[in-house]
C-alpha cells in the first residue's frame, strides 16, 4: 500500500470514525457513552416519541426545513434564471451577493440577523429562523438550479414560443419539465440544510427550539445522551438518504439536459 | 430550373406576389452593426436562401423574421401585416432551429403536436393531424417513439412535422443540414426541396454553404458584414458574380492580372482581347484589375484539335483526378501563379500529367472584370 493510499485511509477514518460512533451507541443497552459495550437494546428509539418536547421539536424542524426548502427553490430558480439567460447591468454583482453567505461565518449571519430583527422590533418566532436559513440556502439552490438552467437549450424555449404558446406556458410545458431533476435536487438539499443546521436556528429561535438547538439543551443531562444518539442516527440515515435522491436527481438532470445530443 | 436573369434582383420574382418585405434593416448588438440596411422582398412560395460566412448576419436576419430580436430601424412585412411589435408566437412564421430543438421530455407525436392549440379539433383529429405531417417528412408510425432515440436525421425530420403541421406562411430554417453528413446531407437537400414544393410554403433557409444554397434555392441573397453583396438565382450568382468577394465566396474563380491600353485589354497570360464586350463587376475598390474565369470555362485540347475559340499556351502542374473530373493546375505561359482547369473525364480523353505542355481554349465571353476601378 502507497503512504498516499495510507494517508487518505487514516484521512478518511478519522473524519467519519466518529459519525460511526452514534449508531453504535444508539443501541447500546447502557447510559454511559464509553467502551466496553453493553449489549443491544432499541430501548432508546422507543423512548423518542415518548418526550413531548423531542417531538414538538422534530415537527418544528420539519415545518421550518419544508419552508425554507420551497422559498430558497423558487428565489433560487428566479435567480438562477436572471443569471444564466438574462443579460442586465449589475448581474454579476447580484450573483456574488447571493452566493456570499457561502463564505461569510455562520455565527456573524446569526448575529447580523439577530441585531436587525430585534432592531425592527420584530418578534423572534419560526419564520425568522425561515428567513435566515432560506438566507443560507440561497448559494445552494441558486448554483444548483443555475447548472440545470446553463445545460438547457435555449433553442428549446424558443421553439415552444416560436410554435405559439405564451412565455408562462413555455415556462410550465418546456422550461419546468426540465429542469424539474434539478428542482428536486435544490429542494432536497436545502431541506437537508435546514434541518441540520444550528447556529442560525440557535440565535433567531423563539419559544419552539428546532431539533438541533433542542438537542445542544438536551446535552447537559447526561441520562438523556442515549436517546440523543438514537435521535441522531435516524437524522444520519435521513439525510444521507435525502443527499443521495438529490444527487440522483442532480445527474438525471444533466443526462436529460444533454441527452439531446447522445441520441444517435 | 426556372429562368433567374431578372435585373431588379431585390423585388420579388414575377409572377409571385411578396410574402416578406424587409426595407432599411439595421441591427446593433451593443457597438456590433450586425444589419447594415438590409432590403429584400420575398416571393411567396419561394425558396429562398441567405449565403455567407459567419458574422455576416445571415442568422440576425433570419430571428429578425421570426421576431426573436427587434429590428433597431426599418421595417419587416410579413403578409400584408407590419410586423413591429408582434411576438414570434404571433407571427405566420415557424423555425427549424439549427439544434433542433427537439423536446426531449416529450415522445415524436406530442413534439409533432406541441403547436396545435386546445381549440384546434378532438384529440383524434389532432392524432391525425400528427400522422400526416409525421407521413410528409418519411415518419410514420413514429408518434409514440421518445425523442432522446432519434438519430440526427430524424430529429430533423421530427422539427420539419412540428413546424409544418402549424402551415405557417413561411418556414424559417436556421443551418438545418449543418450538423448532417455528408451523404445524409445531400439527401435531405433534395427532399427539403421535394417537400417545399409539395406544401408550397416559403422556405427561407440560413446557410453558410454555397453549393447548398445552389442547389435548393429559387434565389440566395449573398451576405456580407451585415449588407446583401448579390440577391439573384443560382444561375445569374455563379455565372454573373457582382463583386470579387461574391465571385470568390460562390465556387471557384480563376484571376489573372489585367493590363489596360485604350480599347484593347491584355489578360497575362492569356493575351489581348477587346475591351467592349467584356462583362464587368461592381467596382469593389480593392485590388488590382483582374479578369475572373471559372475553372470548367477552359478547355485543355487535344494534340492537333482545331477550334474556333481564343487559345493560350500552359505547363501542367499539377494533376487531381476526383474520377468523374480532373482538376488541373496550369501555368499559363508568361504567367507564375497557376490558374484552376477543370475537365470532365470523357472515354478517350487522357489524362495529362504533371509537366506535360499543353494548349487551351477559353472565350471572351466567360470572362467577368473585377476592378477598383474602370
Amino acid at each position: 500500500m502507497s503512504g498516499l493510499r495510507l494517508y487518505a485511509l487514516v484521512y478518511l477514518a478519522f473524519l467519519y470514525a466518529p459519525i460511526a460512533l452514534l449508531p453504535i451507541f444508539a443501541f447500546n443497552d447502557g447510559t454511559v457513552i464509553a467502551f466496553p459495550l453493553d449489549g443491544f437494546t432499541l430501548r432508546w428509539f422507543r423512548e423518542l416519541p415518548q418526550t413531548p418536547a423531542l417531538v414538538a421539536s422534530v415537527r418544528t424542524s420539519l415545518w421550518i426545513a419544508g419552508s425554507t426548502a420551497l422559498l430558497s427553490t423558487v428565489l433560487g430558480l428566479c435567480a438562477a434564471r436572471a443569471g444564466t439567460m438574462a443579460r442586465f447591468g449589475g448581474r454579476d454583482a447580484m450573483m456574488g451577493l447571493i452566493m456570499l453567505p457561502l463564505v461569510l461565518p455562520e455565527i456573524i449571519v446569526a448575529v447580523a440577523l439577530l441585531v436587525v430583527l430585534l432592531a425592527l422590533g420584530l418578534p423572534l418566532t419560526g419564520w425568522t429562523v425561515i428567513a435566515g436559513h432560506t438566507l443560507i440556502c440561497l448559494p445552494f439552490s441558486t448554483a444548483i438550479l443555475g447548472s440545470a438552467f446553463r445545460a438547457l437549450d435555449p433553442a428549446l424555449e424558443e421553439a415552444g414560443i416560436d410554435l405559439g404558446l405564451g412565455r408562462a406556458a413555455v415556462f410550465l410545458r418546456v422550461t419546468l419539465p426540465l429542469l424539474m431533476p434539478g428542482i428536486i435536487a435544490s429542494l432536497l438539499i436545502t431541506f437537508t440544510i435546514s434541518l441540520d443546521e444550528f447556529i442560525i436556528a440557535f440565535f433567531l429561535t423563539g419559544t419552539e427550539p428546532t431539533l438541533p438547538v433542542y438537542l445542544w439543551g438536551q446535552l447537559r443531562f447526561p441520562q438523556k445522551i442515549p436517546v440523543v444518539m438514537a435521535l441522531g442516527t435516524i437524522l444520519l440515515v435521513i439525510s444521507v438518504v435525502l443527499i443521495t435522491l438529490a444527487e440522483i436527481a442532480r445527474r438525471r438532470a444533466a443526462a436529460r439536459a444533454t441527452g439531446i445530443d447522445s441520441g444517435a | 430550373m426556372p429562368d433567374q436573369t431578372n435585373t431588379d434582383a431585390e423585388a420579388a420574382p414575377a409572377g409571385r406576389c411578396p410574402i416578406i418585405e424587409l426595407s432599411g434593416a439595421h441591427k446593433h448588438f451593443g457597438d456590433y452593426h450586425a444589419l447594415r440596411g438590409i432590403d429584400l422582398s420575398v416571393g411567396a412560395g419561394e425558396f429562398f436562401s441567405l449565403l455567407g460566412p459567419s458574422g455576416c448576419g445571415k442568422t440576425t436576419l433570419l430571428r429578425t423574421i421570426a421576431g426573436f430580436e427587434a429590428l433597431g430601424a426599418g421595417r419587416l412585412v410579413i403578409g400584408g401585416r407590419d410586423m413591429a411589435g408582434v411576438p414570434p408566437n404571433r407571427r405566420p412564421t415557424n423555425m427549424v432551429f439549427q439544434s433542433y430543438a427537439i423536446f426531449p421530455h416529450l415522445d415524436v407525436g406530442q413534439n409533432v403536436g406541441f403547436g396545435l392549440r386546445r381549440s384546434e379539433g378532438s384529440r383524434a383529429q389532432k392524432a391525425v393531424r400528427i400522422g400526416e405531417a409525421l407521413e410528409m417528412v418519411g415518419l410514420a408510425g413514429y408518434e409514440r417513439r421518445g425523442a432522446q432515440a432519434l438519430s440526427g436525421g430524424q430529429r430533423q425530420r421530427v422539427a420539419l412535422a412540428r413546424a409544418l403541421i402549424l402551415r405557417p406562411d413561411v418556414l424559417l430554417l436556421d443551418e438545418p443540414l449543418s450538423a448532417l453528413d455528408k451523404k445524409l446531407r445531400e439527401q435531405m437537400q433534395a427532399e427539403l426541396r421535394r417537400l417545399q414544393r409539395q406544401v408550397g410554403i416559403t422556405f427561407v433557409l440560413v446557410t453558410h454553404d454555397q453549393e447548398e444554397a445552389l442547389i435548393m434555392s429559387d434565389r440566395v441573397a449573398v451576405m456580407f458584414e451585415g449588407r446583401i453583396a448579390q440577391l439573384a438565382g443560382p444561375q445569374e450568382l455563379y455565372r454573373h458574380p457582382a463583386s470579387r468577394r461574391v465571385a470568390e465566396f460562390i465556387g471557384m474563380m480563376n484571376f489573372l492580372p489585367v493590363i489596360a491600353t485604350g480599347d484593347t485589354l491584355e489578360i497575362a497570360g492569356l493575351g489581348r482581347v477587346p475591351r467592349a464586350g467584356l462583362r464587368s463587376a461592381a467596382p469593389d475598390g480593392q485590388g488590382p484589375p483582374e479578369a475572373g474565369i471559372r475553372p470548367e470555362m477552359f478547355s485543355i485540347l487535344y494534340p492537333g484539335e482545331q477550334t474556333g475559340r481564343r487559345t493560350a499556351q500552359g505547363t501542367v502542374r499539377e494533376t487531381a483526378f476526383y474520377g468523374d473530373m480532373t482538376y488541373y493546375e496550369v501555368i499559363l505561359d508568361g504567367t507564375e501563379r497557376p490558374v484552376t482547369i477543370s475537365m470532365k473525364n470523357m472515354p478517350g480523353r487522357m489524362i495529362l500529367s504533371p509537366g506535360t505542355q499543353a494548349r487551351i481554349a477559353w472565350d471572351a465571353e466567360s470572362v467577368t472584370l473585377f476592378s477598383a476601378a474602370w
